[in-house]
């Protein structure tokens, strides 16, 4: 763990802040835990994969220029998304690399942004969470943390110090669930496709809970087990490593009444 | 082969609805997957052998035009010719008339994906020359007058009925009502039928997986031998190659040759390998007396020195269609074209134009995990991304779908206007899904809620009730 307390900046992501804003402050829960000053930078948007994966290189320029200059003054940057903190870490000195000064920064950039749960674990040394959850999870590894980044020991390790948690891991966890951002909606049926496979492996794990480290996914899982009729409570891991699942209902769950 | 990449979309709601090749994909899943998988586990040096075959690799496209001349240099050294062949034309062209010099009647094929990119059986048959397929898969689709759905496995869209019908139904001298008791039933009925044609042929195709400068040699690789009866039986053996297939040195090939078999069906290393230099030498007890070698390029040349010059590095093993979720659900035939799976949503737009296969680089996820087991570290999704990238450029992605990017990009470049319509969006679809939490239903959103539901947001957006909890002085 660093000497001083560093200075992280929260990179939210669009999902986050328009769909599940709990997710933002577990993270913000979290990293004070592990000893850090958290920041929220005012203006952020989103990382630009929208325009990015669909060969929008202009707009995604445009938006990575104004997010590596908004993340350029922290110590370290947190994402809780693999998706966004691989478009952070990696893409950007990509899509910038015709244009050295920015590429440079990108660089410097990326090299301090992580994944929120890899952070915890890799960065600041964390080892354990003070949580409690009732149930047994199983945990999908979302691709771009995964292979971008390497996320795969570091949620388990944390899991396992939630008291009361059971992890069930599912067949094919790191297969893709088909969401794919614009793709899900571009190729409905063979996304529909991939989440149902997905679904199937959920059912079968035993799992009366489902984790995972991206809401676009988490979305997309939970959107086909509901379809389906499958009572399976899906959440994002940091709620549950935060010990917040009190204050929100599962993602697709109602308030009821 | 005729293309309907262009109906993508249409071919893969039909293969997600064809029952009988769902359950053929199925079933092939998991086996190519859990072989890789133990076969590189047993190799310590897998990850080392996949950076040297990268930069071998890279190392021949540098100086492809040296290799190219060294080889074709030691083939004529041989005795045997090579055909330089710009085009699809100038090879079709090339093979019609070396077996028309020997007044060839019968043709048998050992598997060639180049063959598949010529059409070469097609233009055979207008020319009255009989091609035989004699890979089992490609025989079988051959009597069903089918494409190949996979580039090492062509019939895996297929079920153990499909094979029995196609039997049944083209081997009208066996008798009708024979028993086909087991898988090997079906083998020895192919290998009676085949061996006859082997015998018979007066020419042999086959491809190449590797051609080596050093020696001039063509190389081969299967599971069953046909390709040493193709080519050492008839007079004459044509090899059908594309540029990008040389490798300078026997130990070169050997290197390849450790990640081909592993990668592509889990074997350390396939049944044959088979090295071909020339043809009959004198005092040689077998063997072609002609051996020509159609050197293809096919628009792989322009493809040097552009963003999709990594994708030459590929040695068809298909690792990255046995592992990608798309070409699991929808298999090989909705791609259109002779190149499935994510290498062909790259190599298919450079060879037949984007404009045509434009849907390939766009039906990803960008999992990544094509790229993970590719041995030759290509980066696929990269490069899908840079085909999306030129169809953006030359407008041909969908109009509505331009404008609501367009849209999306004028917000998330005005963080202001960003924050206001986000806090109306999480508001009204908050609301709107308040009880259940999720929506059966919303307007403009049939792609996702035909097959999902849509959860419904929180409500207040994280800025707003970060902006509201500060102002409390509680975060």
């Amino acid at each position: 763990m660093p000497e001083t307390k560093p200075r992280v900046a929260l990179f939210v992501t669009c999902l986050v802040d328009l769909y599940r804003p709990t997710v933002g402050f577990a993270a913000i829960k979290l990293l004070k835990q592990a000893g850090c000053t958290v920041e929220v930078p005012p203006n952020q948007t989103c990382c630009g994969q929208p325009a990015y994966n669909s060969g929008d290189k202009a707009d995604a320029a445009d938006i990575a220029r104004s997010v590596i200059a908004l993340l350029e003054p922290y110590d370290y940057v947190a994402v809780p998304s693999g998706s966004c903190g691989g478009m952070i870490h990696d893409q950007y000195a990509v899509l910038l690399a015709s244009d050295p000064e920015w590429k440079a920064r990108a660089e410097r950039v990326g090299a301090k942004t992580f994944e929120l749960v890899s952070f915890l674990v890799d960065v600041m040394g964390m080892a354990g969470v003070e949580a409690s959850y009732q149930g047994t999870v199983t945990y999908h590894d979302s691709c771009s943390g995964l292979r971008e980044l390497g996320v795969k020991a570091q949620p388990r390790a944390l899991l396992a110090t939630v008291a009361g948690l059971t992890l069930a891991e599912m067949e094919d966890a790191e297969v893709c669930c088909g969401f794919g951002g614009t793709f899900c909606v571009k190729y409905p049926d063979i996304s529909v496709r991939m989440v149902s496979d997905k679904v199937e492996n959920i059912r079968r794990s035993g799992a009366d809970t489902l984790l995972a480290g991206d809401l676009g996914c988490l979305l997309n899982m939970s959107g086909r087990l509901s379809r389906l009729g499958h009572e399976v409570r899906v959440r994002h891991v940091a709620e549950v490593l935060a010990g917040v699942t009190d204050q929100v209902p599962p993602i697709g769950a109602g308030k009821g009444g | 082969m005729h293309i309907t990449s262009p109906a993508f979309k249409q071919n893969a709601r039909h293969a997600l609805a064809d029952a009988n090749l769902q359950r053929a994909l199925s079933n092939a899943r998991t086996g190519f997957v859990e072989k890789r998988a133990r076969a590189v586990a047993a190799l310590p040096e897998f990850e080392a052998l996949r950076e040297e075959g990268r930069d071998l690799k890279n190392h021949v496209l540098a100086h492809l035009d040296f290799y190219l001349d060294t080889y074709a240099k030691a083939v004529e050294a041989n005795g045997g010719t090579v055909h330089w062949c710009e085009t699809a034309d100038d090879a079709r062209r090339a093979v019609v008339e070396i077996c028309r010099a020997v007044g060839a009647r019968t043709v048998t094929k050992g598997k060639s994906m180049i063959g598949e990119e010529l059409g070469i059986n097609e233009h055979l048959e207008t020319a009255g020359i009989a091609p035989i397929e004699t890979d089992l898969g490609e025989y079988i689709i051959q009597l069903r007058k089918e494409p190949p759905s996979h580039i090492i496995a062509p019939a895996i869209h297929l079920n153990r009925e499909d094979w029995i019908e196609a039997f049944r139904e083209k081997h009208t001298a066996l008798p009708a009502d024979r028993a086909f008791a087991e898988r090997k039933t079906l083998i020895d009925e192919a290998r009676s039928v085949l061996r006859s044609r082997f015998l018979a042929a007066d020419v042999g195709i086959t491809g190449a997986n590797m051609l080596i400068a050093e020696t001039g040699s063509s190389v081969i690789v299967t599971n069953e031998g046909n390709g040493d009866l193709t080519q050492t039986l008839p007079k004459v053996h044509i090899v059908l190659a594309s540029v990008e297939k040389v490798v300078p040195t026997l130990e070169d090939a050997c290197t390849i040759l450790r990640l081909l078999a592993r990668s592509a069906t889990g074997q350390d290393f396939s049944t044959y390998t088979t090295f071909s230099t020339g043809p009959r030498r004198a005092g040689d007890l077998d063997g072609p007396g002609e051996y020509h070698v159609i050197l293809l390029d096919n628009g792989r040349t322009s493809m040097i020195g552009t963003e999709f010059q990594e994708m030459l590095r590929c040695i068809r093993c298909a690792a990255c269609m046995n592992h990608c979720p798309v070409y699991g659900a929808v298999g090989g035939h909705a791609y259109g074209w002779v190149y499935p799976g994510p290498m062909g949503s790259v190599l298919t737009p450079s060879l037949i134009g984007v404009d045509k296969a434009g849907h390939l680089p766009n039906a990803s996820t960008f999992c990544g995990r094509c790229e993970s087991v590719c041995p030759m570290k290509i980066p696929l999704p990269k490069m899908m991304r840079h085909w999306r990238e030129r169809e953006f450029e030359r407008h041909l992605s969908p109009s509505a779908a331009r404008f609501g990017l367009g849209a999306w990009a004028w917000f998330a470049k005005r963080p202001w206007a960003y924050r206001l319509a986000a806090r109306l969006g999480a508001g009204v679809l908050g609301i709107a899904g308040r009880k259940r939490g999720r929506l059966g239903a919303l307007p403009l959103a049939g792609g996702w809620t035909d097959g999902r539901d849509m959860p419904t947001p929180e409500g207040e957006t994280f800025q707003a009730r970060y902006a509201r909890l500060k102002k409390q002085g509680l975060v």
